[in-house]
């Protein structure tokens, strides 16, 4: 099955010391950035679009387009923004990348800043990953001192400058608007559109804000070519994708694969379901996205067919859980995360949160009343779409996507504790296989 | 259908959408909560506030749009407070869309999770919109209180004080962001800030900013719950047991419009009025808070006269009866109004010194004067007003330069600071002020200082008409406005130099004088040189007009002395008698001077509100209502009446105007002049409309010459003006307030303050009339060689206690 892996922004992370400039570069490493500096501009940013490469922070818009929506004849400076706020329970594959590989990054911010013409990016790393801010750093500084940063880069007439910028330790953060709030050294709150960060992003100037994933893939495309790139994948799901598949699964980790892999053949490349249990309920990008069951094994994890299945490929944070696992329970200690990261700004999301938890707690505690399983759905139902921005839909989905799949956990929950239907020593790494389980 | 020629295109501006299906035209630009109230119908909200930014926080205002007016709608409801309108949009509300009214109720139903229910004993239950709009877009019972186990609400420490005024209940606030967004963005005191997140998010006091506003009530009046509340007013009273009036705030020249709420005859509060043309929503901290003056144990409440050296209570009739013998008796006299009288009241000073005392010794200006100003008032401010070509606030957003001179807004015009810094947000108004030193208020509205000695103002005004030569943006010409403070008085050859700097560039001048009565004595004519309706007295049609109107056969025509001249004819025998109206001796030029005139006055006969220094050297007391307490007009800086009518019907106190009809019939029955024709504010008003403005030529003003004059080493100039809260006898009673007045502090140059050695302990000031010891503090960018000090913020204020106008001090640390 090994065939169906595609690493490419992993290909080098077996490599010896593979984070630094000298072992990047010698697999081939900012060979894309030498030949993004002969193109045009346009030409590069005509490229990622050809390739199709859509956004990998989740929400999958077309890197390309957002990148020719900056207005070049704004006077203002142009900005190239990295998201690398990675926070979302359960995904997993910024933080690596940038740990193992933080030329690719570095090298895809050039080609990228070089081509919308910023002279200033900033990569906005998570405040609470100290070692890999450190590994960017020290990354950015080898890329200065090589000539890949500073004035008139490689005679190119090019001048960039790359700033890493410790986050402060709040998801919110991770929404783009609250991160330039953020950077701006505000407080990190959504900000209103329009105007949108193309037009008035950091500082007021146009602004590109790209996933870290997304920004590392772009020297590959340089490299190989649009339609390399676009080649695989599905139809409107172009390319490859880090897949961090975390859980009851037997060799957790980062698999890159082609979007509209299955979930059934990832976890066969995880080495199957861990003691061979059942797989009871996954979430396909992280806790924000409804979750899926096993019904949904074949479904192909590109945009298209999550969006069919009523959730979203999202960060491809595959969270797979086994039927040893409280449905209740599981979603309640998300809920507690999105009332703790709410940042308070809109009244749904702040207000909604501090009381789902409540909800939801008296479920697990088995206390809950049986007409509380529709006022959970009917507070979802004034959260999602109210709030002021993603994160309180994203604090919606698992909890009507299990009401939807797990009813009867719900109804169990109005008398039995979940602790009682799921004692929690059976989900550990270290619980007993269950006798008789499927293969 | 006159005006259709050149403002025509308006009309093309307009965006023609369906709202609950019906079709409305509004300004392009125009967000669709405010398009739909436009069709009636009202859209619950919170966050939204007309006058600050949309911030779309509290998701209330939430509306199903179908179409965008691009044959798409939106797939989730809109908040309306953040979506302009587009031509073809549909818009449907909560009163035609089930997703509307659903979505609203949800957001009200997670709005009163966290919220106490501390309705029966909030200030704000009543006329709390949260309470209202959970009544008319929530659900009557709590799915929150029965859900689970029993809903648990966030709590917090009941309230906190933000500043020593404003308390702020964590509980109850439903962080909508407007008391911040009021700091941040109108006031531009950015004091307090959201702090926390999630359900713990509330607003806490910036680390970095101590509390320093004149707004700060203001955020009070906007909170839509109760969260925010006055230490003055918490818990007094509730909202449907007050009658509320609209009046006019009696603290300033701006004339804002308030609202006076009052309960079994008593003030309770005051809040901002409504007017867009004048302060907007928006009035300052003394506006709101100080009213309990009139309310004083020192208040007067019956005349008295003075017997064998005493002052004993008397009838009005008495009261009356003794006042005209005496001041008949006491040969030549005189009257000083103060500047707190209103429009009729002033006239009626006026008309009493011209007809039943003869003469025109009559002035308003109880403060530092000059003939100069005395000219300008007559040449350049009197009768001007906003429909005759005058400065408005409106012009103050428009123009495209603003230069203070002799002002400084912030703490002497608050109305006028907030449309400055409106301006400044808005678009490329430019400030400019000759100032010494580049002050709060001035970094608020964005302004550049032009550093300015005091004293030096005529050099820099003449300056300013140099610079016509410079590019496009220096340019002073007739998109520039200036401010000219009262204060300019005190500066030889400052207002001719303003006048010189008009005429010569076209741009446009606006006196803006401290008290609110100053601008309306002016047109009613208390001055030595000015008539009623701006008659100048020199001129012998001017006086027949007059004379005819009231019916007299002559007025007197010789000019009058100033303020000043009739204090020294006081004292020199010159002038016998004297009629007082609120004047505080501090305020003159020359305290000390205006003692000694009192003194040596034959006859006086005192007016005023309280016991004062001069109530008690009086023969006569005669006690007057108090602004709450009778009908009047102010005019503001610009000219613009502001006519008001009494709160508190309080039939023992008589206005000034009717204290003065009384005198006068007493004064007519003894032989001089005649009964003064009104007893009324109505009549009144009758009179000086009738009278009219004078429609002759305007007196042109004798330029003057600034004061050369060589430095003295070792001397420092002074510079001074009052505080917005200080020591004022009209903020006296809450002590709230006084304590958010700026703390007392001299500043200087940091060069001077190196060269006056170990300041440790403050500085010792000194004067030509004593001593003033402060704190001090460098400012960067201060002139050197000048000192600047509060006013009035310190014992008896600068006039009395330290120097007068004009003169220089020495300074040096205290411990020396």
């Amino acid at each position: 099955m090994t065939d169906t892996l595609t690493p490419v922004l992993t290909a080098n992370w077996g490599a010896e010391r593979s984070w630094t400039r000298e072992s990047y570069e010698e697999h081939g490493g900012y060979q894309a950035l030498r030949t993004a500096l002969t193109m045009a501009p346009d030409d590069i940013i005509a490229t990622v679009k050809d390739s199709g490469l859509r956004g990998r922070g989740g929400a999958g818009f077309p890197t390309g387009m957002k990148w020719s929506f900056i207005p070049q004849v704004n006077p203002k400076p142009k900005y190239l923004v990295v998201n690398a706020d990675e926070s979302e329970p359960g995904t997993c594959k910024d933080i690596p990348l940038m740990m193992a590989s933080p030329h690719t990054l570095v090298e895809g911010v050039i080609i990228s800043s070089f081509a919308i013409r910023a002279n200033k990016a900033f990569i906005y790393i998570r405040g609470e990953v100290l070692h890999v801010i450190r590994r960017v750093q020290a990354a950015v500084a080898e890329a200065y001192a090589a000539g890949h940063l500073g004035k008139d880069i490689h005679g190119s007439g090019y001048d960039l400058d790359v700033v890493v910028h410790a986050g402060a330790g709040a998801y919110i953060c991770g929404e783009e608007t609250a991160l330039l709030e953020g950077l701006e050294g505000r407080r990190g709150q959504p900000r209103l559109r329009p105007p949108f960060p193309a037009v008035a992003g950091l500082y007021a100037s146009p602004t590109v804000i790209n996933n870290v994933e997304s920004i590392a893939s772009v020297p590959s495309i340089i490299a190989n070519g649009a339609s390399w790139f676009a080649g695989m994948g599905t139809e409107k799901s172009n390319g490859f994708g880090i897949f961090s598949l975390s859980g009851h699964v037997t060799n957790p980790g980062q698999f890159e694969a082609p979007l509209g892999i299955t979930l059934r053949q990832l976890i066969d490349l995880a080495g199957g379901m861990r003691h061979g249990r059942e797989l009871k309920f996954w979430t396909p990008g992280g806790s924000s996205t409804p979750l899926l069951t096993a019904e949904h094994l074949d479904t192909p994890l590109d945009f298209e067919a999550m969006g069919e299945a009523g959730t979203m490929l999202g960060t491809r944070a595959i969270q797979i859980f086994d039927e040893t696992t409280s449905v209740v329970r599981c979603v309640l200690r998300w809920t507690e995360f999105y009332k703790h990261e709410s940042c308070g700004k809109c009244t749904p999301c702040r207000e909604g949160t501090w009381w789902l938890v409540q909800t939801l707690a008296a479920f697990e505690r088995g206390e809950g009343r049986v007409e509380d399983i529709d006022l959970l759905v009917d507070q979802c139902d004034n959260i999602l779409g109210r709030s002021f921005c993603a994160l309180g839909d994203g604090a919606t989905s698992p909890i009507t996507s299990a009401v939807k799949y797990f009813r009867d956990e719900f109804e169990a929950g109005t008398h039995t504790p979940a602790s009682e239907l799921f004692p929690p020593a059976a989900s550990t790494a270290w619980a007993a296989p269950t006798v008789g389980a499927s293969a | 259908m006159t005006a259709t020629n050149d403002k025509a295109p308006e009309k093309t501006d307009l965006v023609t959408l369906t709202v609950d299906g019906v079709e409305v035209s509004v300004p392009a630009g125009t967000l669709v909560i405010r398009a739909a109230e436009q069709v009636g119908v009202q859209i619950p909200r919170f966050c939204d506030h007309p006058l600050l930014d949309p911030v779309g926080a509290c998701r209330q205002c939430l509306v199903d749009v179908p179409d965008a007016g691009n044959g798409r709608g939106f797939p989730k409801p809109q908040a309306s407070c953040t979506l302009p309108v587009a031509p073809g949009m549909v818009v449907n509300t909560q009163a035609t869309s089930e997703v509307a009214d659903k979505a609203q109720q949800g957001v009200m139903e997670f709005l009163l999770v966290n919220h106490p229910l501390d309705c029966p004993v909030c200030d704000k239950g009543g006329e709390c919109p949260l309470q209202n709009q959970a009544m008319s877009n929530g659900r009557g019972e709590s799915r929150f209180a029965t859900s689970g186990t029993g809903g648990v609400k966030r709590t917090f420490p009941k309230p906190i004080n933000l500043s020593p005024q404003v308390l702020l209940d964590r509980e109850r606030c439903i962080v909508c962001q407007r008391c911040t967004r009021f700091a941040d963005e109108i006031a531009g005191d950015p004091f307090i800030a959201l702090v926390e997140r999630g359900a713990q998010q509330q607003i806490g006091i910036a680390e970095d900013a101590p509390f320093l506003s004149y707004f700060s009530g203001n955020t009070i009046q906007i909170c839509p719950v109760g969260a925010l509340t006055s230490e003055s007013y918490r818990f007094r009273s509730r909202p449907f047991d007050l009658v509320s009036t609209p009046s006019v705030a009696e603290h300033d020249a701006c004339g804002s419009a308030i609202r006076v709420d009052h309960r079994r005859g008593k003030v309770m509060r005051r809040l901002a009025g409504d007017d867009a043309e004048v302060n907007e929503e928006w009035i300052t901290d003394k506006d709101r808070f100080a009213f309990t003056y009139a309310t004083q144990d020192d208040r007067l409440t019956y005349p008295q006269v003075r017997e064998d050296g005493e002052l004993r209570p008397a009838s009005w009739p008495e009261a009356f009866a003794v006042a005209a013998r005496g001041l008949a008796d006491a040969g030549p006299s005189a009257v000083l109004t103060g500047g707190r009288l209103t429009a009729e009241d002033a006239y009626a000073y006026a008309k009493l010194a011209r007809v039943s005392l003869g003469t025109n010794n009559v002035d308003f200006r109880a403060r530092p004067l000059s003939a100069e100003e005395t000219d300008f008032l007559a040449a350049h401010v009197a009768l001007t007003d906003p429909w005759s070509g005058g400065v408005s606030y409106a012009d103050l957003e428009s123009a495209r330069t603003v230069v203070l001179a002799g002002l400084e807004p912030e703490d002497e015009a608050g109305a006028i600071f907030l449309r400055l810094r409106k301006a400044s947000r808005q678009g490329p108004l430019r400030v400019l002020a000759l100032a010494p030193y580049r002050t709060r208020g001035l970094a608020k509205v964005g302004g550049t200082l032009v550093p300015t000695v005091p004293g030096e103002e005529p050099a820099a005004l003449a300056a300013l008409v140099g610079s016509t030569a410079g590019s496009d943006d220096q340019k002073v010409d007739k998109d520039t406005v200036v401010l000219l403070g009262e204060r300019l008085a005190t500066v030889p050859g400052a207002l001719s130099a303003a006048a010189d700097l008009a005429a010569r560039t076209g741009c446009r001048l606006a006196w803006v004088p401290r008290r609110a009565g100053d601008r309306g004595a002016v047109d009613a004519g208390c001055l030595p040189t000015l008539l009623p309706g701006g008659r100048p007295v020199a001129d012998a049609g001017a006086r027949v007009d007059v004379a005819t109107a009231w019916g007299v056969g002559s007025l007197p025509e010789t000019p009058g002395r100033d303020a000043d001249a009739i204090v020294a004819a006081l004292a020199a025998g010159e002038l016998g008698g004297l009629v007082v109206a609120g004047v505080d001796p501090d305020d003159t030029a020359d305290p000390a001077a205006f003692r000694a005139a009192l003194d040596a006055a034959s006859f006086v006969v005192a007016t005023d509100l309280r016991s004062t220094e001069v109530t008690r050297a009086a023969d006569v007391v005669l006690p007057v209502a108090a602004a709450v307490e009778k009908a009047g007009t102010f005019l503001t800086w610009e000219g613009r009446p502001r006519p008001f009518d009494a709160v508190l019907a309080t039939p023992t106190a008589l206005p000034d105007l009717r204290v003065v009809a009384g005198l006068a019939e007493e004064l007519a029955a003894l032989g001089h002049g005649r009964p003064l024709g009104f007893r009324t504010v109505a009549e009144v008003r009758t009179e000086m409309a009738e009278l009219g403005p004078w429609d002759g030529e305007r007196p042109a003003l004798t330029p003057v010459a600034p004061a050369g004059g060589a430095a003295e080493a070792g001397s420092l100039a002074l510079s001074t003006w009052r505080q917005m809260i200080d020591g004022g006898s009209m903020q006296d009673g809450d002590k709230h307030l006084a304590a958010t007045a700026r703390p007392a502090l001299a500043r200087v140059s940091p060069a001077t303050l190196a060269g006056l050695g170990d300041v440790s302990g403050g500085v010792t000031l000194t004067g030509d009339r004593g001593s003033l010891t402060m704190p001090v503090e460098a400012v960067e960018g201060m002139v050197d060689g000048t000192v600047w000090v509060p006013a009035n913020s310190t014992g008896s204020g600068v006039l009395a206690g330290l120097a007068s106008p004009g003169s220089r001090v020495t300074v040096k640390g205290a411990d020396q």
